[in-house]
C-alpha cells in the first residue's frame, strides 16, 4: 500500500491521469470497439428540407454486395413503442409532434433519416445507401425563426396548424408598474447564430442483443443513464435488461446529451438481426444529423433611472426548435430564464420565450444552453445603456451589482454566493485599462488603420443541474440528483463509482483528489469507475456543469458514510466509543491516546474478514450516497477582451483576453483552466467565426469544416486567467460548476470590444459573428 | 468519409502515368492528395481510377534552367518554401508556398497538384500568372509548354488534356530591381484565400517602371489586372492603381464574402501589396 505522503490533493494542480491513454492512442472510443460478427449501419437521409415521402424502393440496395438488410421508415414503424423522448414539455399546452427514428410520411429537414442499410462493412453499407430510391414530393420550406411565426408561413408539422411550439412566460409581480417607473428605456434586437457543436469524436453506437433478450449498447454519449431510460421507452425493453456503456467519449458540449435516432436504430436492428450493429457518424453527417445550438432572436429592454439604476429588464425571445423536439430542446431557453438580469440587482423582471418549429436540424443544449444567450443581451445592452446615459460602462455595472448574498433575485431564485466587485477589481488589476485607453486615444488621433478596443462582460450564471423539486416545478421529466459509491477493497484500495459520465472533463483525476483527501489515502489508491450502467446503477450523467457540484458532493457524502462505518469498526476493536476517535489523514486514533490507532485501510480489511465486527453490522466497507442539491450553483466573474480592428478590411483580431472567474473552491486548477480555456474559445468562436445558415431550400450553407469556421490556436492569443473564490455555502466542498462559464461570459466581451474600437466612427452595434464583411458594412453604414 | 469505389494504379514513371491515363478517360491523377482526397471522401469527386504519382521521386526538384528556375511538379509546398534557389531568385514563390494551408497540407501538397487542380481560391495560380510562368506537360502527343496565362481555363479546369501530366513549372529569376509581395485575406490560418493579390513591381529609383499583378479568387480563374498595371506604367500612385483592381473581375458571392466585399478587399489588399513590393 502506498504511503500517504502529500495530504491536500484538493486545490493542487494534479496532472490528469486520463491523458496517458488518450495521448498514446490506447483508447476505447466506440468506433475502436468490435464485437464478433458486427454489421455496419448506414442511414439514408433526406436531401430535402421538407418533402412527402411517396415511396421507398429498397430493391437495388438489397441486391448490392454485402448487404444484409434494408429498411424504410414504414418497415420499422412497428418496432417503436414510443416516440424518441422529449423530456421537457415546458408548458401543458406545448406541441410535441411525434418523432420516430425514421421518417415515414414526411421528411422535415435535410438529414432526416428515411431508410437504413445494414451491411458487412461500413463501406458497403455506404455504397448501398446510395442505391435506395426514395420518391420525394417537395413541400414548402421554412427556416427563419421569425418568419416561421408569420401568417401563411409553410408549416413544419401541418397537423399542428402552427409553427409555434410553446409560449412560456416568467414575470415578477407588478412588472408593468415597475417598468413604467424607468426614466430611460433602451431596447435592442439581437441574433444568436445557429451553432454546430463539432465534438472532435462524431457520434457512434454499437449495439448487441443477447440470447435472453438483454441489450448492450456502447455509445459516444454524455448520458448513459438517460439513454438506458430512453431506449427502454422507445424499444419497449425493460431497463433492467439494458446495459449502456459510454467508453472514452471525445467531447460533447451538449451534443451527446440526447437519445438519438441512430442509437434506437442500432439497438432495434441488433435485436431484429441478432448480430451486433455499429454506426459511426461521418463528419459531414454530423453537421446535419447531430443537434445544433442557439438560433435565437431576442428583443431585450433595460429600463433605468437617469442616474443609472436599472429598474427593469424585459426579454422577448424567439427560439428555434428545429424540425423536431430532441431530449431537452424546448427547455434550452429556460436554462437561462432566471438570469436575464445578470449579476445586477433589478427589481422588475419579465421574460417570454416562444419556441418555433423550422425545417432545420433540431436544436438542443449546446455549452451554456440558454445562459450565453442571456448574458450576451444583458452585457451588450449595459454598454448601450451606459452610452445612452453618458455613464462609464464599468461604473454602471458596479452601481447595479448585487453585493449581498445569499440574494433572492426578482426572477425568483436565490444566488448562493459571489463577489462581483472583487472579480472586476482583479480584472482591472490584470488588464491595465488606462494604458489601453491611452493607446486607443493615440491611434484615434493618428487616424490609424488598425484601431484598438476593450470590451467587458461581467456575468453570473446558474448551473449544477439541479434541485429536483425545481426541475419538477418547471416540468422537466427527470430529477437533478446524482449518486456515488465508495468501495474499499480488502487490501485498502478504493473504487469510486460515479453516476456522472465524463467525456473529456477529467473526472477520474478530480474525483480521486476529493476521495483521497477525504479518506486519507494516496491518490493512486483510488480508482474511478463511470459510464457503464452495469457498474453505476444510479446516476444522471454529465451536462449543465453538474458533475462536481452534484456528483462530486454525492461522492463526499458517500465518503462520510464510509468513514462512519469504519469508525464504528475501529471503536469496536479498540473498545472505545466512536465519539472518542479522531479521524485524520486516514487514521482513527483515540483522543488522548494517539498510540491507540487504526487506519481506515486496516478497518477495510477487518470489514472484509468480518471476524470481529460490532453485532449486527454487515460485512464490507462500501457505501452509496445520493445527493439532491438544495440550490443551483452560481459562478460569476469579469472578463475583458482587447481587439484590434482593421478598419479597411473589417478584420477583428483578439490581442488579449483576460478572465477572472469565481467558481467557488477549485479542486484542480489545471482542469479548471482547461475548462475555462475551452469555454472562452467557444464563446469567441460565436463572436467572431461560427455561424450555421440555411438557404431558402433549407440547405445548411456551412456543412463542412472548411466552411464552418471553428477557430484554431493560430487565431487566438494565450488567455490571462485568474480567479476569485466565493465558496458555495450550499455544499460541503464549496464548489460550483465551471464547464460553461467561459462560453457564457466571452462572446459579449468580444463584441463590446469591437464596438468600442469603432465607436469614434459612429458604430454602435455589430451582429455575431463579427465577420470582416459585417464589420466593414457597419463602418460603411456609420459613415452615412 | 468513405469514397465511392475506384480502381487504383501506381505510376512507375511519367510515361507509365500517361499510359494509365490514356486507357481510362474517367481517371484522375493523385499527387499530394490534399485537394482530391477530401473531394473523394465527400463523394464530390467520383473518378473510376486513381493514378498515383506519389512514387515519382524524380519529379521533386528545383534547379536553375538558364534565366529560369525549374520546379518539379511533385515538389511539396514545404520543399518549395525552404528551397534556397527560390528564396534567392524568386522568393515570391517560396514565401507564398510557406503560407498555403497548414503544416500537414504543406508537407503533402505539391506545386503541380495545386496548379493542376485549378482552384480559383488557391494561392499559387495568381503568383504564376504575375510571374509569367511556364508549365510543362507531357502526354501521348509529347511534351509541350503552356504559358500560365493560357493554363487556367475555368473553375477546376485547366488546359491540361486528359492524358497529360504536368511535370515542371518554370519561373523567371527576378532581378534586384523587382519588388514582390503576395497578400491574401483569409479568416483562419489554414483557410483558402477570400481574395489574394500577387504584385511584382519593377522599381526605378523609388518609382514604378512597370508592374505585373495576379489576382486570386476574383473570378473562376486567376486574373491579371491590366488596368492597374497600365496605370502604374503611366506613373499612377499605388493607391490610384489599386483603385482599379476590381475592374474586369467577376468574383463569387459565397459564404466567405459577397462579390461586393471581394471587390473592396482586392483594392485594399492590392494597395498594400504594391506598397510592400515597392518597399522591398
Amino acid at each position: 500500500m502506498t504511503a500517504v505522503e502529500q495530504p491536500g490533493y484538493v486545490g493542487a494542480p494534479v496532472k490528469r491521469r486520463e491523458d496517458l491513454a488518450l495521448l498514446t492512442g490506447r483508447t476505447t472510443f466506440v468506433d475502436n470497439l468490435t464485437r464478433q460478427g458486427t454489421l455496419a449501419l448506414a442511414v439514408v437521409r433526406s436531401p430535402y428540407a421538407h418533402a412527402r415521402i411517396a415511396g421507398v424502393d429498397t430493391a437495388a440496395a438489397r441486391a448490392a454486395s454485402g448487404v444484409v438488410a434494408v429498411f424504410s421508415g414504414a418497415d420499422l414503424a412497428a418496432d417503436w413503442k414510443s416516440s424518441l423522448p422529449c423530456a421537457w414539455p415546458v408548458t401543458e399546452e406545448m406541441k410535441s409532434p411525434p418523432h420516430y427514428p425514421l421518417a415515414t410520411d414526411e421528411a422535415r429537414y435535410v438529414g432526416d433519416g428515411v431508410a437504413v442499410v445494414v451491411a458487412e462493412t461500413r463501406a458497403l453499407a455506404r455504397d448501398a445507401a446510395e442505391l435506395v430510391d426514395v420518391a420525394y414530393e417537395p413541400l414548402d420550406v421554412t427556416v427563419d425563426v421569425e418568419a416561421s411565426l408569420e401568417d401563411g408561413a409553410p408549416l413544419v408539422h401541418a397537423d399542428l396548424g402552427t409553427n409555434e411550439c410553446y409560449v412560456w412566460k416568467l414575470a415578477s409581480d407588478g412588472f408593468d408598474e415597475g417598468f413604467a417607473g424607468a426614466d430611460v428605456v433602451v431596447t435592442r434586437r439581437y441574433v444568436q447564430p445557429r451553432l454546430i457543436p463539432n465534438a472532435i469524436e462524431p457520434r457512434a453506437v454499437l449495439a448487441e442483443a443477447g440470447p435472453a433478450g438483454e441489450l448492450t449498447v456502447w455509445s459516444a454519449t454524455q448520458v448513459p443513464h438517460l439513454l438506458r431510460f430512453g431506449l427502454g421507452l422507445v424499444l419497449g425493453i425493460p431497463e433492467a435488461k439494458i446495459r449502456v456503456i459510454a467508453p472514452d467519449v471525445g467531447g460533447g458540449f451538449g451534443s451527446k446529451l440526447d437519445v438519438y435516432a441512430e442509437e434506437a436504430l442500432a439497438a432495434a436492428l441488433a435485436v431484429r438481426l441478432q448480430r451486433p450493429v455499429k454506426w459511426t457518424e461521418e463528419r459531414s453527417e454530423n453537421y446535419v444529423a447531430t443537434i445544433h445550438g442557439r438560433d435565437f432572436v431576442t428583443e431585450y429592454t433595460l429600463g433605468a433611472t437617469r442616474d443609472g439604476k436599472v429598474v427593469a429588464v424585459k426579454a422577448d425571445v424567439k427560439a428555434a426548435m428545429g424540425a423536431y423536439l430532441q431530449l431537452v430542446t424546448p427547455g434550452v431557453p429556460l436554462l437561462g430564464a432566471w438570469i436575464y438580469a445578470g449579476p445586477y440587482d433589478v427589481p422588475h423582471y419579465s421574460v417570454t420565450f416562444t419556441g418555433v418549429f423550422t425545417n432545420t436540424t433540431p436544436t438542443d443544449a449546446y455549452r451554456g444552453a440558454g445562459r450565453p444567450e442571456a448574458t450576451y443581451v444583458i452585457e451588450r445592452t449595459m454598454d448601450a445603456l451606459a452610452a445612452e446615459l453618458g455613464l462609464d460602462r464599468l461604473e454602471l455595472r458596479r452601481q447595479n451589482f448585487i453585493s449581498e448574498f445569499p440574494k433572492t433575485i426578482a426572477s425568483g431564485l436565490t444566488i448562493d454566493s459571489g463577489d462581483y466587485h472583487a472579480s472586476l477589481d482583479k480584472l482591472l488589476e490584470t488588464l491595465d485599462l488606462p494604458a489601453l485607453q491611452a493607446e486607443q486615444r493615440a491611434r484615434r488621433e493618428r487616424g490609424d488603420v488598425t484601431q484598438l478596443g476593450v470590451g467587458f462582460s461581467t456575468y453570473n450564471e446558474m448551473c449544477g443541474l439541479a434541485p429536483s423539486r425545481i426541475l419538477g416545478a418547471i416540468r422537466y421529466a427527470a430529477g437533478g440528483w446524482d449518486a456515488a459509491t465508495i468501495r474499499f477493497q480488502p487490501l485498502g484500495s478504493v473504487q469510486v463509482i460515479t453516476g456522472t459520465s465524463p467525456h473529456g472533463q477529467g473526472h477520474e483525476t478530480a474525483w480521486s483528489q476529493i476521495a483521497a483527501d477525504q479518506l486519507g489515502v494516496a491518490i493512486d489508491d483510488v480508482e474511478v469507475l463511470h459510464g457503464d450502467t452495469a457498474v453505476s446503477q444510479l446516476g444522471l450523467d454529465t451536462y449543465g456543469s453538474r458533475s462536481l457540484p452534484v456528483g462530486g458532493i454525492a461522492l463526499w457524502h458517500a465518503g462520510e458514510k464510509v468513514i462512519e462505518k469504519a469508525r464504528a469498526i475501529v471503536a469496536h476493536q479498540l473498545e472505545v466509543s466512536p465519539d472518542d476517535l479522531l479521524f485524520e489523514r486516514g487514521t482513527f486514533s483515540v483522543q488522548g491516546s494517539p498510540d491507540r490507532s487504526m487506519t481506515i485501510q486496516a478497518a477495510a480489511l477487518e470489514a472484509w474478514t468480518a471476524h470481529n465486527l460490532p453485532d449486527g453490522m454487515e460485512p464490507g466497507l462500501e457505501e452509496t450516497a445520493t445527493y439532491d442539491p438544495p440550490n443551483f450553483s452560481w459562478p460569476g466573474g469579469a472578463h475583458a477582451a482587447v481587439v484590434e480592428v482593421d478598419t479597411e478590411t473589417g478584420d477583428a483580431r483578439l490581442v488579449r483576453y483576460v478572465a477572472i472567474d469565481d467558481v467557488g473552491t477549485v479542486v484542480n486548477p489545471l482542469i479548471v483552466d482547461g475548462q475555462v480555456h475551452g469555454g472562452i474559445t467557444q464563446g469567441i468562436a460565436t463572436a467572431l467565426y461560427e455561424e450555421g445558415t440555411y438557404d431558402g431550400q433549407g440547405n445548411l450553407q456551412q456543412a463542412t469544416m472548411t466552411t464552418y469556421l471553428v477557430p484554431s490556436a493560430a487565431e487566438l492569443p494565450s488567455y490571462e486567467l485568474e480567479r476569485t473564490e466565493s465558496r458555495s455555502p450550499t455544499n460541503p466542498l464549496g464548489v460550483k460548476g465551471v464547464g460553461e462559464t467561459g462560453t457564457i461570459a466571452s462572446a459579449p466581451a468580444v463584441i463590446n470590444a469591437i464596438v468600442d474600437a469603432l465607436s469614434h466612427l459612429g458604430v454602435t452595434d455589430i451582429g455575431m459573428p463579427a465577420t470582416p464583411e459585417r464589420v466593414w458594412r457597419a463602418i460603411q453604414e456609420a459613415k452615412q | 468519409v468513405i469514397p465511392a469505389p475506384f480502381d487504383y494504379d501506381v505510376a512507375e514513371s511519367v510515361d507509365h502515368a500517361i499510359e494509365l491515363l490514356a486507357g481510362e478517360p474517367e481517371a484522375k491523377l493523385l499527387a499530394g492528395g490534399h485537394s482530391l482526397v477530401p473531394a473523394l471522401k465527400l463523394r464530390i469527386a467520383r473518378p473510376v481510377k486513381l493514378v498515383d504519382l506519389g512514387r515519382l521521386a524524380d519529379l521533386s526538384y528545383v534547379r536553375v534552367a538558364g534565366a529560369q528556375l525549374a520546379i518539379g511538379a511533385l515538389t511539396r509546398h514545404s520543399d518549395v518554401a525552404g528551397d534556397p534557389l527560390l528564396q534567392e531568385h524568386c522568393p515570391i514563390v517560396s514565401t507564398t508556398a510557406a503560407g498555403i494551408g497548414d503544416p500537414q497540407v504543406r508537407h503533402r501538397g505539391t506545386i503541380g497538384g495545386s496548379l493542376a487542380h485549378g482552384d480559383p481560391a488557391s494561392d499559387l495560380p495568381a503568383v504564376m500568372l504575375a510571374l509569367g510562368a511556364e508549365l510543362v506537360a507531357s502526354g501521348t502527343g509529347g511534351e509541350r509548354t503552356i504559358a500560365a496565362a493560357d493554363f487556367f481555363t475555368g473553375v477546376f479546369v485547366t488546359a491540361l488534356r486528359h492524358d497529360e501530366v504536368l511535370t515542371e513549372v518554370r519561373v523567371p529569376k527576378l532581378g534586384g530591381s523587382t519588388g514582390w509581395k503576395y497578400r491574401k485575406f483569409h479568416r483562419r490560418a489554414q483557410d483558402w484565400a477570400t481574395v489574394g493579390v500577387a504584385a511584382l513591381v519593377q522599381r526605378d529609383n523609388g518609382s514604378v517602371a512597370g508592374a505585373s499583378i495576379g489576382l486570386t479568387n476574383m473570378a473562376g480563374v486567376p486574373l491579371r489586372a491590366p488596368a492597374a498595371e497600365a496605370a502604374l506604367a503611366a506613373g499612377a500612385s499605388t493607391a490610384e492603381a489599386a483603385a482599379l483592381l476590381a475592374e474586369g473581375t467577376s468574383p463569387a458571392d459565397d459564404q466567405a464574402a459577397s462579390a461586393e466585399f471581394r471587390r473592396h478587399l482586392v483594392r485594399v489588399l492590392g494597395r498594400r501589396a504594391l506598397d510592400d513590393a515597392l518597399g522591398r
